[in-house]
């Protein structure tokens, strides 16, 4: 056991934050709802510096570096408080997926400009008939000729209103049962007949969104995997949703415990300072405890994934216990504003920075599986208890 | 970065927990704990045959020690000696504790004053004689010596020269006494700063060790659970396809998983003297405390009427959860020092 970096560490993470500190610091903070362009361009920054694909073979554009590299800069990046790549879909699911399962051309085609940020791809895989249960999709695809043709509706589709390709699941056999009839297609969110309309979330910003398929055409190439695969394929997609993001939940939690300091230790608008309040202090100091409790177990869970390549199960639970820390913390936060934190606006105490991020915090506890499939998960799959269904 | 235990530690865990439920099944236990001292007099020795008692085990091997004597409950005053008395001991004494020949304890709250392990005493010694008044020392009953907290110092203490009473307690394999001394010989160990300084690594190799006891008790509470869900039915069904009592089962994972890594961090910091040591063992203590109790409260909930009998091991998993998180206050205390870290 030895938590120290080791020198190549060391040097690499000094090397991230003299580069932060003459490329970043200084530029303001919009809580998440920063200009489209100006966040690719930020990719293309980082892609340029070399940090983004740090663990992909440097065939495709990566770096070819263990998951250390990836955890060290998901941390520093947080403590700088500077946002990720906005391809977070494409870097975290699309990716991993096509290098899982794409062929030669694929993986040619797609990675580079997914790692520049030129390209941004989202996820269909939600629909409004089938959520928690995926398999249960309708939007279909039918051979003909050398396309499919594609006619559904899938829903809560961030970024689809912004992405050039979409990783969709499709029913390509109605006949075959149904984990059986999926397939896995790569879409042109430019083609014709596909329609990408926004919805509004609780936060009064549209940043998911419907997509209406209408005889869409897709090349017969664009499948990851065989018709068929589908749902293995949407498996590999999810494992590393919920997998190797773990360092993003703890790295961006860390960075909201920071906040929850900076913002405690100054007067509220009633003159006192909430870090005078005991209960204020407990909660924070929980919060803070919770921060580290993951961080840690996702440093268990990566030292497993070096000595065996498969990740521990213990990183299983991050995704379930950061979503509720975040909601708890923001929620912590919002309360020292007192009645002032419900104005809105231009007015709204600090920016609207903790109004829109307790908001959104309740889409944490949805979103990548709910908590309930998340339990389910555990209960089935690491503890080994019966199948409720 | 490399976050497991050796090659060799595991060896000893693996070896531990075999001795452990083969010398300690639920039945050996339960009768021990309800005897009259609740102490297995006759394991020191196999103990210091096993090495567990050297003092050139590192804080990581004691690391693994610790958490499998959670998870089969040890009654011997093992972490007592070890993580309390032995690191304020020389080296003379060290050798005496590594033969088998004495167990020892710390003694440092008083009655009527605040009794945190840090906080100032009444306890005073002068011309190396002792007197005062100390309660709640941890296996009391069966130390040999005493490390006694006074107001100038660190002393150490024969049991032979104290008057010990014995406290019946709710966890009857790790009982509490009050004992008295009036005016014993005592051997200066430590004075002034240096003492201070000693105490307060004393009482972080402590969080870290009942952290990691913590963890090895809300496992086996967990274990308990995710088998009798599995075996038990209702309503024609095993009890673990209802999400109702599988959730609970998720939920104490987490919490477990989370207080793991934090027991770890925090005794990979005693280890290494790292610079985040004494944050990272609030924070192992507060949360392990905390999730072993939760863990215990689940299970026996899980188990409906048969965890709620004096019969079910449970309890005795329950109230050593009890001890843990009630160990030099509450996890409120550690917070609010967490707290003053972060905020002031
Ligand atoms: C902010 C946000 C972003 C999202 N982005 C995307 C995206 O980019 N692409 C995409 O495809 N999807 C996305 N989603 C959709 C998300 O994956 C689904 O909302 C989620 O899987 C739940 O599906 P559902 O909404 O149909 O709810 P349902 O599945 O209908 O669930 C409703 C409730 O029932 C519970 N429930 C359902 N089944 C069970 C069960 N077996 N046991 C216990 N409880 C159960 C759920 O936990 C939930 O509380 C996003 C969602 C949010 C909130």
């Amino acid at each position: 056991m030895d938590f120290h970096d080791t020198p190549e560490e060391a040097a690499f993470r000094a090397e991230l934050r003299s580069w932060l500190s003459e490329h970043w610091a200084g530029r303001p903070l919009e809580g998440g709802r920063g200009d489209f362009d100006t966040m690719r361009r930020w990719g293309g920054e980082l892609y340029d510096a070399g940090y983004v694909g740090l663990t992909w073979p440097s065939e495709f554009g990566g770096r070819g570096l263990s998951p250390t590299y990836q955890a060290i800069y998901l941390e520093e990046m947080s403590r700088a408080n500077a946002p990720g790549h906005p391809g977070v879909i494409g870097l975290n699911m699309a990716g991993p997926t096509i290098i899982a399962w794409g062929t030669d051309e694929q993986k040619q085609r797609y990675l580079k400009p997914l790692l520049t940020g030129e390209e941004i791809w989202c996820q269909g895989f939600s629909e409004p008939g089938s959520g928690s249960d995926l398999a249960a999709g309708r939007t279909s695809a039918v051979l003909d000729g050398d396309h499919w043709v594609v006619n559904g509706q899938k829903v809560w589709s961030s970024y689809a209103h912004v992405a050039e390709f979409c990783i969709l699941v499709v029913r390509t056999d109605p006949e075959a049962p149904k984990h059986a009839g999926l397939s896995y297609l790569i879409v042109d969110m430019h083609a014709p007949g596909v329609t990408v309309r926004p919805l509004v979330q609780i936060t009064g910003d549209p940043e998911f969104n419907e997509i209406f398929f209408d005889d869409v055409r897709v090349p017969r190439s664009s499948i990851l995997g065989q018709p068929g695969d589908g749902w293995k394929v949407a498996m590999t997609t999810l494992l590393h949703e919920r997998g190797t993001l773990g360092f993003a939940l703890s790295s961006e939690l860390e960075r909201m415990v920071n906040q929850l300091i900076k913002l405690v230790k100054e007067p509220g608008p009633d003159g006192r300072r909430p870090a005078d309040d005991p209960v204020v202090r407990d909660a924070v100091a929980s919060e803070w405890i919770e921060m580290q409790s993951l961080r840690f177990t996702n440093y268990r869970s990566l030292t497993t994934l070096l000595e065996t390549g498969i990740p521990g199960p213990e990183g299983s639970g991050v995704k379930l216990a950061w979503s509720e820390a975040n909601q708890r913390l923001t929620a912590l936060a919002q309360s020292v504003f007192g009645l002032h934190a419900q104005i809105t606006g231009d007015e709204a105490p600090l920016n609207g920075f903790w109004q829109y991020w307790q908001l959104r915090s309740r889409g944490n506890t949805i979103e990548a599986g709910t908590s309930e499939i998340l339990r389910n998960i555990i209960a089935e799959r690491v503890l080994g208890l019966p199948k409720g269904r | 970065m490399d976050f497991a235990f050796s090659e060799e530690q595991e060896q000893l865990r693996g070896f531990a927990r075999e001795f452990l439920a083969s010398r300690y099944d639920d039945a050996r236990l339960a009768t021990i704990a309800d005897s009259a001292t609740g102490v297995d007099d006759d394991v020191w020795p196999r103990l210091a045959e096993m090495g567990w008692l050297d003092a050139e085990l590192t804080f990581l091997d004691q690391a693994v020690l610790f958490e499998e004597t959670g998870f089969r409950p040890l009654p011997a005053p093992y972490l007592s000696t070890v993580a309390l008395a032995a690191p304020a001991l020389d080296a003379e004494t060290g050798k005496r504790i590594a033969a088998g020949s004495l167990k020892a304890t710390l003694a440092w709250a008083e009655p009527g004053r605040p009794q945190g392990l840090l906080d100032p005493v009444g306890a005073s010694a002068s011309g190396g004689r002792l007197t005062g008044t100390k309660v709640l020392v941890p296996d009391g009953a069966s130390a040999d010596l005493f490390v006694v907290v006074a107001a100038d110092g660190l002393y150490a203490v024969d049991a032979a020269d104290a008057d010990v009473t014995a406290h019946a307690t709710i966890d009857g394999t790790r009982r509490v006494a009050d004992v008295r001394f009036d005016g014993a010989p005592a051997r200066a160990l430590a004075s002034g700063e240096e003492a201070r300084a000693l105490l307060g690594r004393i009482r972080d190799r402590a969080y870290a060790a009942l952290a990691l006891e913590g963890v090895g008790v809300a496992q086996r509470a967990l274990d308990l659970l995710v088998a009798y869900a599995k075996e038990r039915e209702q309503f024609g069904k095993p009890i673990g396809v209802y999400q109702a009592v599988s959730h609970k089962a998720s939920n104490v994972y987490v919490q477990l998983q989370e207080a793991r890594s934090l027991a770890y961090w925090a005794a990979w910091c005693v280890s290494a003297d790292d610079e985040m040591a004494r944050q990272a063992c609030l924070a192992a203590k507060a949360l392990a405390g905390s999730a072993a109790v939760f863990a215990c409260e689940n299970a026996i909930q899980g188990h409906g009427g048969i965890g709620f009998t004096w019969e079910h091991v449970l309890h005795r998993y329950y109230k050593r959860a009890q001890w843990l998180a009630a160990f030099d206050g509450p996890a409120r205390s550690q917070r609010a020092e967490v707290a003053a870290f972060l905020l002031d």
